[in-house]
């Protein structure tokens, strides 16, 4: 192990050393922005209402305009006039690779900034707190986690919500059998087919696969608030002066208020692509948040 | 690109502190095999029957034995097994299928899976059994029958004897694709070797170490079952034909 730790060291002061004297300080990421006048940004295809497709195949959603307000800051930094945005669609499995590899030079969607993923890239100014609780059907009578036992449950593999699932059953030997669908879409389908009585989620999420459901009136969201978890961007690690310009941008947004009326516009009205309304008012956690910007993990 | 290798992930207990990570894999390991193995099984016998039906003599067995090859083996592997997992339950009639779909669901992953990958590869075992038969002499069923022997004496005697041991070696790469095909049931949460690889990555954010063990073990297992499959075909080859002496 400290072989490899030597070698990966090694690579990096490489890495550093050859680059560093020409452009001194000079942010590998911003520079190459500069250059080619284009930013490559990393989006989601179905996590409503952060990151997903309209009908017209358009990336929308809220952190997806969190994410222009970055470039915005970017653009302005640079003093260009225009900056070409690609668009690249990222998953859960891939997100982490391509922030590091550079195909991605952002990625906002819903990336929980966590301790183990800090070792392999950077995080921005989080730009959203969720809680992660259960949807269940109406009258399926669960009304909180102790209410499981014994039963399917379901939940999104490689998410917190399946490590605390997981955890809960072994510690309090809840005799769960649990589901790992391999998305949300899959997990909600597991959950409407009656193959489990409860899916296990961010709210937020939940929130927005009810909004996709044939009849969104059959299900409710329940349950304390089993961990607490902050959204940010993922930025490429060690590049501190390319997360100064974007935390910057998304500080500005949310202590000028400007967030709250993107949160409003996704959270509190009409969103694409039935028209529903999430309905889900703004938490205390979030206007901490937007007070106080941070890019603080909460595990 | 600034990545941290530690392979010392594989012996850390896992998040939900049950096992260590290496411990998972092992478990998927068990998994596929389990899985590819009962469903090789299954695939052999279906596709054997499957096969000579489609050359017997008889029009209405002969249509069906196509129709089923060509079923099977013309929907991709992954609508298959969603549709054995996800809309054939809901075919079944109400209780009874409420019953099913709050079973285990380890269970009932793994039974889609099985019966899924069973019935492609059998559909395929059963065009290499036909070719086996095709491949020989018209001479030998003619023979047969002149010696008084029935059309199933004929083909059990005569003609199966000889189409088996010719289709080991095309059957040999059908097995090893049983394994790699096995893969696919990750997508509907059956954690066999490649879901928890991916699962590996999931909570230990260390990609390449997982994907590394992840082939390596498919590796192992496809290395064993060649091995093992030319000690077969060396046993049985036919003398005078195709790789015989």
């Amino acid at each position: 192990m400290n072989r490899f730790a030597f070698a990966a060291a090694f690579f990096t002061a490489l890495g550093a050393s050859t680059v560093m004297p020409a452009h001194a300080q000079e942010s590998p990421t911003l520079k190459k922005i500069k250059d080619t006048g284009a930013i490559t940004l990393g989006h989601r295809e179905s996590s409503i209402p952060f990151s997903y497709y309209d009908d017209k195949q358009q990336v929308i959603g809220y952190s997806q305009e969190m994410m222009m307000k970055a470039v915005e800051g970017i653009k302005d930094s640079l003093k260009l006039a225009k900056i070409d945005t690609k668009m690249m669609p990222v998953t859960s499995a891939n997100r982490i690779t391509l922030v590091q590899n550079g195909t991605v030079d952002i990625e906002c969607g819903s990336t929980t900034n966590n301790l183990e993923r800090q070792k392999q890239v950077g995080f921005s100014t989080s730009i959203f707190v969720i809680g992660t609780r259960l949807m269940t059907k109406k009258e399926s009578g669960i009304k909180d986690f102790p209410d499981l036992a014994g039963k399917n449950v379901v939940t999104t593999a490689g998410t917190t919500s399946e490590r605390l699932l997981r955890k809960m059953n072994e510690e309090k030997k809840m005799g769960m059998s649990i589901i790992s669908a391999k998305d949300h879409g899959e997990a909600f389908l597991t959950l409407e087919t009656g193959r489990a009585v409860a899916f296990m989620m961010d709210d937020a999420l939940l929130y927005g696969e009810m909004a996709k459901a044939k009849r969104p009136g059959d299900w409710v969201v329940v349950g304390t608030a089993q961990s607490k978890e902050a959204y940010g961007c993922m930025l490429r690690k060690d590049d501190p002066q390319f997360k100064k310009v974007v935390d910057a941008a998304l500080t500005k947004a949310m202590t000028s208020g400007e967030a709250e009326k993107i949160y409003a516009k996704w959270f509190l009205a009409p969103i694409p692509p039935k028209g529903l309304n999430l309905n889900m008012p703004l938490s205390d956690d979030m206007k901490a948040l937007f007070k106080a910007p941070n890019d603080k993990a909460f595990e | 690109m600034g990545y941290q290798w530690n392979w010392g992930v594989f012996l850390q207990p896992t998040a939900s502190g049950d096992d260590t990570y290496l411990g998972w894999m092992f478990a998927g390991f068990k998994m596929t095999i389990a899985l590819s193995l009962s469903a090789w099984v299954i695939a052999l016998l279906l596709g054997a029957l499957i096969g000579v039906l489609r050359t017997v003599p008889h029009k209405g067995l002969a249509g069906f034995a196509t129709g089923y090859v060509e079923l099977f083996r013309n929907i991709p592997l992954l609508v298959q097994l969603f549709i054995w997992y996800f809309v054939l339950p809901e075919l079944l009639p109400g209780s009874i299928g409420d019953a099913y779909k709050q079973s285990n669901p380890v269970m009932q992953q793994f039974l889609a899976s099985m019966v899924c990958l069973a019935l492609f590869t059998s559909a395929r075992v059963a065009e290499q059994v036909r070719a086996g038969i095709n491949s020989l002499p018209k001479g030998q069923k003619n023979a047969g029958l002149a010696l008084g022997f029935t059309l199933p004496q004929t083909y059990r005697f005569v003609m199966l004897p000889m189409a088996f041991r010719l289709v080991v070696p095309p059957l040999t790469s059908e097995f090893l694709n049983i394994f790699k095909n096995s893969a696919v049931c990750s997508t509907i949460g059956l954690l066999e070797l490649a879901a928890q690889g991916r699962q590996l990555v999931d909570y230990t954010a260390q990609p390449y170490e997982s994907f590394i063990a992840v082939t390596l073990a498919y590796l192992t297992i496809n290395v064993t079952v060649m091995f093992l499959m030319r000690k077969v075909e060396h046993r049985i080859v036919v003398p005078g034909y195709i790789g015989g002496k």
